[in-house]
């Protein structure tokens, strides 16, 4: 507690770089996983593909895919983005498919008699109909990136991770628990406020 | 290419060290999934059986499984100190949410009319448990067991912070030197073997689903 009263302006600087990082590489997962999940809902010939690929990436082990990447890319954030992005996939493109496949076929095969464009079609009806799911797939993968953030310490992306490594380095116990205790009031803080979204999207969705 | 020369030269020159730090690596994750397994699996039954203090339980698994791995192993050294066992007991906390909710699960989920055309056929209470539950419930705390074992390989991986030895030792040595060599002889065998525990868990999953619950 001491040691946190002294050095709380650290704590927070870490803090805000965890939540930046595992942010960005969300917000780039997303972008990649919503092609890759509407191609799979709509061809199911490349689902087993996009799903065996992404799901041998949510395989890897967290280090050892940092470490993998660093011939390629050295250290740094970007390489701790990457990984992120790479273990990310699994989780929400699988949701957008299931969630998509999940639309009732009446209603889209409704929204199509009104004429809607294949495109109106996706955004303004299968969409919302697959919110739940998605909102489920990116709670879990929002967890899971805070979680490999803490790892990414090791790379010298900052973040809460480096207290944990700086203290585990010098012996030093109080480093170590605010570390790890602030990295685990994160991840059930966005874990509960997303649940919370979920229960929200899936009342709008009926 | 000169990179994988240099890597397959490291693995020759050092091959006892690999094939240490592969037993280690096995050794450590399977005794901890085992632990894991032995507490989680009859916590969930008796859960799943009893009704009691599901909410409790259940809520604390969950929040169990939002805490990051390295956290868990990090707190592991100023409670435990380092080494094996102190690798071990951490990696089996994290083993035990995936294990217990998919136990927990597998029970309840078992469809109530199947329940009871077994009590309807004359099958006691132990037999129904036996004979129908455990059956039924089985593929879903394997999906458990293969999360589990996917977590525990990868959180063995940085058991070598705290003394645990498997090829992170590889890793962080090769990254505190920057060896790209060695670095890469301690992530490539630990994925391939999470890989290959990953598929032969999903083997494992398909035979023992009953024939009559198979979906495809």
């Amino acid at each position: 507690m001491n040691w946190f009263m002294r050095n709380w302006e650290n704590v927070i600087v870490a803090l805000w770089q965890h939540i930046a990082i595992s942010g960005s590489a969300l917000l780039i997962s997303l972008v990649v996983a919503f092609p890759l999940g509407v191609v799979a809902a709509r061809h199911p010939k490349t689902r087993g593909i996009i799903l065996g690929v992404t799901s041998t990436l949510y395989t890897i082990p967290t280090m050892a895919l940092l470490a993998l990447l660093i011939p390629i890319v050295g250290l740094g954030r970007t390489n701790a983005i990457i990984a992120m992005v790479m273990f990310s996939l699994l989780v929400l493109t699988r949701n957008i498919t299931a969630g998509i496949q999940g639309a009732a076929p009446d209603i889209v095969d409704a929204a199509r008699g009104t004429g809607m464009t294949p495109w109106q079609v996706l955004v303004q009806v299968e969409l919302p109909l697959a919110m739940p799911a998605i909102v489920a797939g990116l709670r879990v993968a929002a967890v899971t990136v805070i979680s490999v953030t803490v790892v990414a310490a090791y790379v010298n992306a900052g973040g809460l991770g480096t207290l944990i490594f700086e203290g585990m380095a010098s012996d030093h116990a109080p480093k170590i628990w605010v570390g790890a205790l602030t990295a685990c009031a994160l991840s059930v803080i966005v874990d509960v406020s997303l649940a919370r979204a979920e229960t929200f999207f899936g009342r709008r969705a009926l | 290419m000169s990179l994988l020369i240099e890597t397959l030269d490291f693995i020759q020159n050092n091959s006892d060290r690999v094939i240490d730090a592969g037993i280690r690596h096995v050794n450590l994750s399977f005794s901890a999934l085992i632990l894991a397994a032995l507490v989680a699996i009859p916590v969930g039954i008796w859960l799943a059986l009893t009704g009691r203090y599901v909410l409790l339980i259940i809520n604390i698994a969950n929040v169990g499984r939002t805490v990051p791995s390295l956290a868990i192993l990090a707190l592991a050294m100023p409670l435990l100190g380092t080494g094996f066992t102190p690798s071990l007991l951490a990696l089996s906390l994290l083993a035990v949410p995936p294990i217990l909710i998919n136990t927990y699960v597998g029970f309840t989920g078992v469809d109530a009319d199947t329940i009871d055309a077994a009590r309807g056929i004359g099958l006691r209470e132990a037999q129904i448990t036996m004979q129908v539950r455990l059956p039924l419930a089985l593929p879903m705390v394997f999906a458990g067991l293969r999360t589990a074992a996917v977590q525990v390989i990868s959180g063995a991986v940085l058991a070598a912070y705290i003394g645990g030895g498997g090829f992170g030792e590889f890793i962080t040595s090769g990254v505190a030197m920057m060896t790209i060599p060695m670095l890469l002889v301690g992530a490539i065998p630990a994925t391939i073997l999470a890989i290959a525990v990953d598929t032969l868990f999903s083997a494992l999953q398909k035979t023992i689903t009953p024939k009559g619950i198979r979906t495809s």
